[in-house]
């Protein structure tokens, strides 16, 4: 059944077989099925070319992570204030129920099960499964634990749903992450994917997430990758959106040595509208790839992208873009647009806008570009007493904070700017001119 | 204070500047006019430090200091102020955080004591709401959306904040309706000191009936063609500037 040496060591270090649903069974053989026959890419296979995978070829990441704990007081470095969320901790790819917030306390409205009894699993990897990576069919396959998070119709939650998932193994391993969000109509929520790793871990994260906004329902979604540069993270987020719904996703990837991403959007409704923004700021010899993909199945959806990326010293960056208008989808309205800047001469970014219209009354524009600050914009802030170097910071923390300020959850800007700015700052004193508390 | 000699400047390898001369004391004002094209604009960048401006021959130098051999950021912390006649939009930098930046590096060179976040917001405002800005453009990004009016506004802002030693104001008229224009010249005016001079470059006389100048220069192909008094001013208006080729020939 394995197709590779590689393979084999995996699947005999992994727990393919054992199901965590008898639900799900059929699901999980072809997803076991469909790893086992899919070669391990190379750079000869268009959708990875420009991502080595040879950080996972020795096998050793593959090893299922064991359960882990972490005391109340390590989590907290790893908390978003003023979020007011409702907190469900993963740790290494396990759900952590004493850590995270008790489930019998939810927001009304919401409904959270374990995948093993689950009431319903008829939208189980529907959107993931059409478009899954081969590292996609793993985490199917061998999933053991995952929450379903279900809205149910007409409840408008306003407490953020954090998923907060911890690497925190110390040897490599896989850590498999999954959600499956399910919005009934007309409801409104925010889910928060946060991603951190506690010192010394060398955790590979497959993740996938599957959210289903259906009709006239919101999602506001952020998916914060914030992990270490040891450790490594492929993931993917899968979305069906129905009739007049709204989904806004908001992606950020700082850090990892690896660091891949596939968003796949599909509208399943007319009328429909869904934004997925995006920032990446890999440094030292970090690799962040995003594979986007909006499928415009049905007419009259907007879909908008703007994805901005830093490169610093010797990292690289690969975007691909994808808008598929399918023959049905007149009217469609779709941009999207990845800025790219390089702060160094070793670093390197592969951006490939991807456009694939088989509608003839659509609106579609696409830009990508790789370029330098801004020459005037930096002589601007010269002539006012400011060092060329500490425009530089300016500049490039402007560059990603417009994208920042955008979002509508005042506490994840609060949470991420400072962030952002410190990987910018440079010089202590420079920290200042990018985020001034006392300024108010 | 200011004293340029024989400027000559090229941009993109034309000659622009064929060798001005120009005695700015303490305290006056200078208002220099003149036809498109004479190198109005290119003496403010010059004088600012901007790239791809090649100063070929001449000197100039402020309080004795050669400003020419200084980089554009030192120029502005020794005490030149460009207001530009294009504001440059900087979405993502808040006007407020470029404001501190600018103003402390800015008083630190100049060994001036340092603005706590305060004091620097109190200063801020005042500013703000001498030049009619509402506060809400402080924490917006510099310049972002900001109409013609209020870029013009926002440059005399940073200037009361900076408190130059020379002012250069680049077409700061152009674009502006007559209440703006006055809010402009106020705020210049309040400025007006004997230790500041101003430099005011524009292509209409009217500016100049709120910002009285002490002296008017015509700056045609390159040089100082003609000077005078305000009075001048009122004559080009007049005539335009058809009748100074002849002189100067």
């Amino acid at each position: 059944m394995t197709s590779t040496p590689l393979h084999a060591a995996i699947a005999a270090g992994s727990t393919l077989t054992s199901h965590a649903t008898t639900k799900i069974a059929d699901v999980q053989n072809a997803a076991a099925h469909a790893w086992a026959q899919t070669p391990w890419p190379t750079r000869k296979t268009e959708a990875w070319k420009y991502t080595p995978l040879k950080a996972l070829e020795k096998g050793e990441y593959f090893i299922p992570a064991a359960k882990s704990t972490l005391s109340a007081d390590a989590l907290k470095q790893f908390a978003i204030n003023r979020l007011e969320a409702f907190t469900l901790v993963f740790i290494d790819g396990h759900f952590c129920a004493e850590q995270s917030d008790d489930l019998t306390q939810l927001p009304t409205g919401m409904t959270i099960e374990h995948l093993d009894d689950a009431s319903n699993l008829e939208q189980f990897n529907k959107a993931a499964g059409e478009h899954a990576t081969l590292f996609g069919e793993l985490n199917t396959a061998t999933i053991n634990t995952a929450l379903v998070i279900n809205v149910a119709k007409n409840a408008q939650i306003t407490q953020p749903v954090n998923v907060l998932n911890v690497a925190s193994a110390n040897a490599p391993c896989l850590a498999n992450a999954r959600i499956l969000w399910q919005q009934a109509p007309h409801s409104k929520a925010t889910l928060v994917e946060h991603f951190v790793s506690t010192q010394d871990s060398q955790v590979f994260t497959n993740s996938i997430t599957e959210l289903f906004v259906g009709e006239n329902a919101q999602c506001e979604h952020y998916r914060l990758h914030l992990e270490d540069e040891a450790n490594l993270h492929i993931g993917g987020v899968y979305s069906h959106v129905h009739k007049h719904a709204r989904l806004n996703s908001f992606y950020l990837a700082m850090g990892a040595n690896l660091q891949r991403v596939d968003v796949v959007t599909q509208f399943e409704g007319e009328g429909a509208e869904a934004v997925n923004n995006g920032v990446y700021l890999p440094r030292n010899k970090q690799l962040v790839d995003f594979h986007t993909c909006i499928e415009h199945k049905v007419p009259h959806c907007n879909s908008n992208e703007i994805f901005r990326g830093i490169i610093g010293d010797s990292a690289r960056a690969v975007f691909n873009g994808r808008i598929h208008i399918h023959k049905d989808a007149q009217k469609t309205l779709a941009e999207l647009s990845n800025k790219n800047l390089l702060t160094s001469n070793k670093a390197e970014v592969n951006t490939k806008p991807e456009l694939e219209i088989y509608a003839d009354d659509v609106r579609c524009a696409h830009g990508a570009t790789i370029a330098e600050l801004d020459a005037l914009a930096m002589h601007y802030l010269r002539t006012r007493g400011i060092s060329q170097e500490e425009a530089q910071v300016m500049l490039s923390f402007g560059f990603i904070n417009e994208l920042i300020e955008q979002l509508n959850n005042t506490a994840i800007v609060e949470y991420l700017r400072p962030v952002i700015a410190q990987r910018f700052a440079k010089k202590p004193e420079f920290l200042e001119s990018l985020i001034h508390e006392a300024l108010v | 204070m200011l004293t340029i000699e024989n400027l000559q400047a090229n941009v993109s390898d034309k000659n622009i500047l064929k060798g001005l001369n120009l005695e700015i004391k303490p305290g006056e004002v200078h208002a220099i006019m003149g036809p498109n094209g004479a190198g109005k604009s290119t003496l403010g960048h010059v004088l600012a430090g901007r790239d791809g401006y090649e100063v070929t021959g001449g000197s100039v130098t402020l309080e004795g200091k050669d400003l020419l051999a200084l980089a554009c950021e030192e120029r502005a912390r020794e005490g030149v102020f460009l207001a530009f006649q294009y504001p440059v939009e900087i979405p993502g930098v808040s006007n407020m955080e470029f404001l501190k930046a600018s103003v402390d590096a800015v008083r630190t060179h100049r060994e001036l004591p340092a603005w706590d976040a305060v004091s620097f917001m109190k200063k801020a405002r005042e500013a703000c709401k001498a030049v009619n800005l509402d506060q809400q453009f402080l924490k917006r990004g510099v310049n972002e959306g900001f109409s013609g009016g209020e870029k013009k506004r926002n440059e005399i802002m940073q200037m009361m904040l900076l408190e130059p030693k020379i002012a250069i104001l680049d077409e700061t008229d152009s674009g502006l309706d007559i209440d703006a224009l006055q809010v402009v010249a106020n705020g210049v005016n309040a400025l007006r000191s004997p230790e500041r001079s101003f430099i005011v470059v524009t292509h209409y006389q009217r500016l100049l009936d709120y910002i009285v100048p002490d002296y008017v220069h015509v700056l045609a192909d390159g040089k100082i063609v003609k000077s005078g008094d305000k009075n001048l001013a009122l004559e080009l208006e007049e005539k335009g500037y058809g009748w100074l080729e002849g002189e100067s020939a």
